[in-house]
């Protein structure tokens, strides 16, 4: 099936694009609004990018492949990235990521079989004084505790 | 009781809008600016109020400022660095989430006094929220007409845009952030050439933090001699330090510049949970030199803690107590500068690589004494060696707890285990 953005996604590229005096500038929030769009970033959907911003695909994959946000394969629906840096190792983070790994029978990096859930260990999320920190896709769930998790998991639809 | 600048109102969620902001006297300097004072003068008073930047370098804003070309044979650029990614820092979220147009104000009149008419906020990808709420805070300053053509019958015109970043701590940097900003690899890039000369798109280029910013519309409103006046004049101002860890009360706390960092933690973090002792802190995020417990009876401010050999930095403070094991500690931040590592300079991607292995090594009481050697050799070969400053973050906290914390890695060569049985 042919890579392509919806209408309102090529609207919205338009708008990106003239923020910026070269089209080059315009790639991340491209490849965060393909991410929207088409749930990780394939090869194909590179290949589309490159098309729209007149770039090389090589650089598409070079700037996609540095950056942690950027999935270059699926994940689950609900992507759980827990914090495991210095504040919120002090907080028992490393306790919540291994009951994770416990209830959900999957390691750094994996998706459910049911496709529902992926885990990864992220680092320094920026938010040290609520510690531990989860986010899960675009949201930060903060001061959690393991029964608090639980809860979090059981409403995620 | 000390007086609120930059956390002003900020628990209360109306004084994100606009309309709050100006009932409240906002944007009035922005107007003083535009109406009274030339892009010089803007500088001038800047650089005199001492305001050092709050991103981690300490470096006089005015004088960065100054930096910038006064012809604008190339267009020139603002940048506001919200790429808050060093650990133990979470001051700048505050702010843009609760005092987003006083942020706003700041980019305003430091574009202008940079003569830059294109201003653009680099947030770090995971700040999805807060992205969002600087976008609908831009929008309401361009509907006021504090953004766009002709602001305020003065002639000048401002455009600012946010520019979400997906996951990179050397995006911080302000040369990993240009490149970002352009579309590639947060690779930096060496200096000299200075951004101000030539930065994003190799014009002239200002990166400043968010918190910095935020500090400048009240020195143009009061003047640099009130700034001047809050903690030591070489280091002045209200400053937001962020309290973590091993803390009863973790916050973001506005003090004048200079606290003690002994107050900070007792008095206003609480003190450390279940009454236990303290052991170590580390007061400017997790690239400064580590302090033991008794080295805290000391001034948080740029040349106090210099003075001691540690660094302000970002004032991330993170307290660490008496059962916390240091070589894990270490571990776990010596991890966090291997994968956060760009790549580009052999001794920071080859050094952090081997010194993770080599303390996962001892922390796991796997560990020989040379391995201890070893790691201090690392640190020195990877300390001032490289293009960005990454490379001096990881080997700092490396050299700083072997010189402070030696006995307990030989304890865990010659026991062969971890004796606290850490688990970071």
């Amino acid at each position: 099936m042919e890579v392509k953005f919806s209408k309102s996604a090529q609207a919205e590229f338009q708008k990106i694009v003239e923020k910026y005096p070269q089209k080059r500038a315009a790639l991340l929030p491209a490849l965060h609004l393909a991410q929207r769009e088409f749930g990780w970033i394939s090869r194909e959907v590179m290949r589309y990018l490159s098309e729209l911003l007149d770039m090389p695909v090589t650089e598409v994959l070079d700037t996609t492949t540095f950056y942690t946000m950027f999935k270059t394969k699926s994940s689950g629906i609900y992507h759980i990235q827990v914090c495991s840096t210095l504040s919120c190792a002090l907080r028992s983070s490393r306790q919540v990521y291994e009951h994770l790994v416990d209830k959900l029978k999957i390691k750094d990096g994996e998706v459910t079989p049911d496709g529902k859930f992926s885990l990864l260990k992220v680092e320094c999320l920026g938010s040290c004084g609520t510690a531990p920190v989860v986010q899960i896709n675009d949201d930060y769930y903060e001061d959690v505790s393991i029964e608090k998790l639980d809860q979090i998991l059981a409403d995620l639809k | 009781m000390f007086e609120k600048v930059l956390t002003k109102d900020i628990q209360i969620p109306a004084s994100r809008e606009i309309s709050y902001y100006l009932r409240a006297g906002g944007y009035k300097a922005f107007e003083k600016v535009l109406k009274k004072m030339t892009p010089d003068q803007v500088i001038e008073e800047v650089r005199q109020s001492n305001l050092r930047g709050r991103g981690g370098a300490g470096f006089s804003a005015g004088m960065k400022w100054g930096f910038v070309p006064k012809t604008n044979d190339k267009p020139h650029y603002l940048l506001c660095n919200a790429d808050e990614s060093e650990p133990g820092t979470f001051k700048d979220r505050l702010l843009m989430t609760g005092n987003p147009h006083l942020v706003l104000e700041g980019n305003m009149i430091a574009a202008y006094a940079i003569r830059s008419s294109v201003a653009y906020i680099y947030i770090r990808g995971e700040f999805v929220e807060e992205a969002e709420i600087l976008e609908q805070a831009i929008a309401q300053a361009y509907e006021k007409g504090f953004l766009g053509k002709n602001i305020l019958g003065s002639g000048y015109q401002l455009d600012m845009y946010v520019h979400r970043g997906a996951g990179a701590y050397i995006c911080g940097e302000e040369t990993g952030l240009i490149e970002s900003l352009e579309g590639k690899r947060g690779w930096p890039r060496i200096k000299p050439p200075f951004p101000a000369v030539a930065g994003v798109w190799q014009c002239p280029t200002i990166v400043n933090n968010v918190e910095t910013l935020a500090c400048v519309p009240a020195i143009i409103e009061r003047g640099a001699g009130w700034f001047k006046s809050i903690g030591p004049e070489k280091s002045p101002g209200p400053k937001l330090y962020c309290l973590s860890g091993h803390i009863n009360n973790p916050g973001v706390y506005e003090l004048p510049s200079g606290v003690n960092l002994k107050e900070l933690i007792y008095q206003y973090g609480g003190g450390i949970p279940n009454n236990k002792k303290l052991k170590a802190v580390i007061p400017g995020g997790s690239s400064v030199p580590v302090l033991t417990a008794d080295e805290i009876d000391v001034a948080m401010d740029f040349d106090s803690l210099a003075k001691i050999g540690s660094m302000l930095g970002s004032a991330g403070v993170i307290v660490l107590d008496e059962d916390t094991c240091m070589v894990d500690a270490l571990l776990n931040i010596t991890h966090f500068y291997r994968h956060e590592s760009c790549g580009q300079c052999t001794p920071c991607r080859e050094g952090t690589n081997w010194a993770e292995r080599i303390l996962r090594k001892i922390e796991h009481g796997k560990g020989e004494m040379k391995d201890i050697n070893l790691l201090e050799e690392l640190a020195r070969h990877i300390n001032f060696r490289t293009i960005c400053p990454l490379g001096d973050a990881a080997a700092m906290p490396i050299e700083s707890f072997l010189k402070k914390f030696r006995p307990e890695f030989e304890a865990h060569v010659q026991q062969g285990k971890c004796p606290l049985n850490s688990n970071l």
